[in-house]
């Protein structure tokens, strides 16, 4: 089953919920869902570039050097994106900061080459990758939701405001550090929830 | 003299690497279950960050600013530290085998930690000297242990406490290290 490569990564084996992988950005980034949509648009190319180069080189690459490798196709692709994006999109270049370079050491990145594309065929590890990166992207717009909803009492994406005045009176505590950690800890936790009412039934 | 000390505590406190720029946090959530490995990894993270720090500034500096291809810096620094790792870990096991017990576990780890490029590259951005830069490199890490040792502390007593089991672990690990952040910030009304 084909499909299962792409799904998987979206549900059942979600990046960060089930295999809590890329944290870093995640937290940092999600305060606004603009900057969110901006870092899942940069993993995703660097993921789905850097999973197939791996998965078309696989048989040529020597095991014991394999993690140095990895590193410099990850991080050629990151360079392609900070170049794109300081090119194209400097005020999202500007406020992403230090988080675009750091998608090097995303632990997701690596951790796909490392356990799936350096093992399957090329359009498995495709498939994977964008499975992989649309559960990602699920997992930071959604918490970036809840914090610019919950921090603004708007939403605004590039300009545009998509849901006005939602609460009066905004906590500016959900935009900084200690929201981020508090927003992931209750969604885990609600997820935790579902899978145990799933279990007693 | 006093610009030092200005970033000493900055990087410790004010700024702290992982409550604040939200570095380091697979090894915060990873390691935290035990105050001795916490503090293992804690020192295995001052040493590499004070020497990528030393290292990562002068190659900035003096070879890609120079040739003018800063936009290099990503794939310069990752490999750069990677390799160092790697060196220090071999040295290490060589010379200082009582010490590789202690850290050795956890230096392999480090290469893809994010705090170490982190500070590396935060180090650059912010336009430190180099002496600035082998000073927060060594804070930051300090601000990593405590940080860590702190949270260690908290789960410690959590293994007592009496989670809803739909928070048990991680979700209630996440709300602790909300809270930590939350006390943290206290720091930031502190002018420098």
């Amino acid at each position: 089953m084909k499909l299962d490569e792409l799904t998987k990564g979206v549900f059942k084996y979600n990046p960060i919920f089930y295999l809590v992988l890329g944290l870093c950005p995640l937290l940092a980034v999600s305060t606004r869902v603009d900057n969110a949509l901006g870092m899942s648009l940069g993993v995703f190319f660097v993921l789905v570039s850097s999973n197939v180069i791996i998965s078309l080189f696989r048989h040529w690459i020597p095991s014991q050097v394999r993690i140095p490798c990895f590193i410099v196709v990850i991080a050629s692709f990151v360079t392609i994106v900070e170049l794109f994006m300081h090119g194209y999109a400097p005020e999202l270049y500007g406020r992403l900061g230090i988080y675009l370079p750091l998608i090097v050491v995303n632990c997701i990145i690596l951790g796909r080459v490392e356990a799936f594309a350096s093992k399957k065929p090329v359009f498995d590890s495709f498939l994977d990758a964008i499975g992989m990166s649309i559960g990602f992207t699920l997992g930071i717009v959604g918490i970036a939701v809840c914090r610019e909803v919950l921090s603004t009492g708007k939403i605004a994406i590039f300009g545009y405001t998509l849901v006005p005045t939602f609460t009066q009176s905004p906590s500016v505590m959900m935009i900084l550090p200690p929201g981020a950690f508090l927003t992931i800890g209750v969604i885990m936790a609600l997820i935790n929830y579902r899978s145990i009412r799933k279990e007693g039934r | 003299m006093e610009d030092l000390l200005v970033i000493a505590v900055g990087a410790i406190f004010v700024n702290n690497i992982v409550l604040y720029w939200f570095l380091g946090l697979c090894p915060f959530f990873g390691v935290s279950k035990k105050t001795s490995t916490a503090l293992g990894m804690g020192s295995a993270v001052i040493f590499v960050m004070t020497c990528a720090s030393a290292i990562t500034w002068p190659i900035y500096t003096y070879l890609l600013i120079p040739f003018n291809i800063e936009f290099m810096r990503t794939v310069t620094f990752i490999l750069v530290i990677a390799t160092f790792v790697q060196l220090i870990e071999m040295v290490i096991r060589k010379y200082k085998p009582s010490l590789y017990k202690a850290l050795g576990i956890f230096l392999p780890l480090i290469t893809t930690n994010c705090a170490i490029m982190g500070v590396a590259l935060l180090n650059i951005e912010k336009g430190y000297s180099f002496i600035g830069s082998v000073v927060d490199g060594f804070s930051a890490g300090i601000g990593f242990t405590l940080a860590l040792l702190l949270m260690s502390g908290i789960r410690e007593r959590l293994e007592f406490a009496n989670v809803p089991r739909s928070f048990q672990d991680l979700p209630i690990a996440f709300i602790s290290a909300a809270l930590l952040a939350l006390a943290f910030m206290a720091f930031s009304g502190m002018r420098l």
